[in-house]
């Protein structure tokens, strides 16, 4: 099982190509936004799921896509994800 | 008097030439651009040649942003974006961070991104709509690529793409010329882009109006007027033009390629000679003569015609049409090119790669070389002096050059630039 921080790592590589806000990126951390925070554009949200889902090779329900809109609400689905 | 529109901008991707003055140099040299591609002859193709544009990744990356590129599958889109911009750039325009509510597009394509339409489809087809992601509708949306332009560049006037097969680039251009002579915009970069590959060439191999004698000798293949022409040669790109009222290029002291004096677009219905892939004659001399009307010129006044001419075997019957309109034949007809024996025929970005051709040859006072012409048909011989079809480049002083373009749907639409006199 890998430790937050590990998967806060790896989220941060994988948003990388869609953030908007460098300073926000660089100070990445559980509370950080991918809307207000990193400024990604909502359209792109769909694309950080599937990459997300390549990375770990696991299914993100539409459910469990919605909440994703910050860091903490990601590393919550992709632990429960890759334990179940 | 209508307002003046004038040129001052071009960018251009074709087979044998990205960017302005490497296209410059392979015109006047009348370079080849056509190729043999095995994968054509792999799935089966008669025609296995074509004309694509070679585009490297670096020079991707100085057009669009790694985001931009995540999942991009467009040649069309990409090869307009490059022609676009560079157009922008070369008119002296400047990117901000501002809306220009001045500046818009019309910027045609025949399909956008089959490519990527083919990707989606077979995505959709294994169950996995859901790994479409966020830019499959971007990308083929027919608008695809003004939207690109648009956001790229800060279009805030009307951002829009036409669609008339291979009409599609000279009629972008006279849209952006009535957009902004009717008081709507100051300037609008017009042009057109066409993908290329397999999926999209397929249904004119099939239609057996591509030639398949030349896999051997791609670049003899296409062989406009030729009495050997056998079917045309497909190809890709896309051309762009940054065209503006005289006031606004005087105003910002841009350098002024050429003037606009305006043009006709018609269609023949379907009527007469004309059908889905058969122009109707009298509408395509109906076509010319309006242009010249609405240019205010003679057919005299013209120094050199760029035509359609795609190398079927009825090219002769487009130079009757212009001998006809023209009231010219014989050693009066103005001389007269067709880009298609260097490029093929790049389809929906025909009419603006070819009007990028004849920008240069006004500004340079040029007309580039027909190649594979030199066994011009005899029902050509017939209409015109072969010494009006050069098949070496002439330098000349022009003033006057007339373009048209045809397309499937009875579609017409010819063009007037002439030499800028303030």
């Amino acid at each position: 099982m890998k430790d937050k921080a590990q998967l806060i790592e790896d989220l941060k590589e994988i948003v990388k190509p869609y953030i908007q806000n460098q300073e926000a990126f660089d100070n990445i951390n559980e509370d950080t936004d991918f809307i207000n925070d990193l400024k990604i554009n909502s359209a792109n949200l769909v694309d950080v799921v599937l990459d997300i889902e390549d990375k770990y090779d696991i299914e993100i329900d539409n459910d469990s896509m919605e909440v994703m809109l910050n860091v903490k609400a990601s590393l919550e689905v992709i632990q429960s994800k890759i334990s179940a | 008097m209508r307002k003046r529109v004038v040129i001052t901008g071009l960018g251009v991707v074709a087979s044998n030439g990205v960017g302005i003055e490497a296209f410059k140099s392979a015109i006047m040299q009348g370079r080849s651009g056509i190729e043999y591609y095995p994968h054509l002859k792999e799935l089966g193709f008669s025609c296995c040649i074509g004309g694509i544009p070679k585009i490297s990744d670096e020079l991707k990356r100085e057009y669009l942003t790694e985001l931009q590129l995540r999942n991009f599958n467009s040649n069309g889109i990409l090869y307009g974006c490059i022609s676009g911009m560079d157009a922008w750039k070369d008119a002296g325009l400047t990117i901000s961070d501002d809306v220009d509510y001045d500046s818009g597009t019309v910027f045609g394509t025949g399909t956008s991104s089959v490519d990527k339409f083919r990707e989606s489809i077979y995505k959709i087809d294994d169950n996995k709509v859901r790994r479409l992601g966020s830019t499959a509708v971007a990308q083929t949306m027919v608008s695809g690529v003004s939207a690109y332009l648009g956001g790229i560049l800060g279009l805030g006037n009307q951002v829009t793409t036409n669609s008339s097969a291979c009409t599609t680039g000279t009629e972008a251009i006279m849209m952006g010329y009535d957009r902004i002579v009717s008081g709507q915009a100051q300037r609008m970069l017009v042009g057109s882009c066409s993908d290329d590959g397999a999926y999209l060439w397929g249904g004119f191999d099939a239609m057996k109006v591509l030639t398949y004698k030349h896999n051997d000798t791609p670049t003899e293949g296409s062989r406009p007027m030729s009495a050997t022409a056998s079917g045309f040669v497909p190809g890709g790109g896309a051309g762009a033009l940054v065209i503006e009222s005289l006031e606004s290029a005087i105003e910002r002291g841009a350098h002024i390629y050429a003037e606009l004096l305006g043009g006709h677009i018609n269609s023949g219905g379907q009527r007469q000679s004309g059908s889905m892939t058969a122009p109707n004659d009298d509408a395509v001399i109906r076509c010319i003569t309006k242009a010249l009307d609405h240019a205010a010129i003679q057919a005299t006044d013209i120094d050199s015609i760029n035509g359609h001419l795609t190398a079927t075997k009825n090219d002769h019957v487009e130079i009757k049409n212009w001998t006809e309109a023209l009231g010219l034949s014989g050693s009066d007809f103005p001389h007269i090119n067709s880009l298609k024996s260097m490029v093929g025929h790049c389809l929906s970005a025909a009419g603006s790669i070819e009007s990028v051709a004849c920008v240069l040859q006004l500004q340079d006072n040029f007309i580039f070389p027909n190649i594979n012409c030199s066994d011009v048909s005899d029902e050509i011989k017939a209409l015109i002096d072969t010494s009006r079809i050069p098949l070496q480049l002439i330098n000349k002083e022009l003033n006057i050059i007339a373009k048209a373009s045809f397309g499937f749907g009875d579609v017409n639409g010819c063009i007037i630039f002439k030499k800028f006199k303030a």
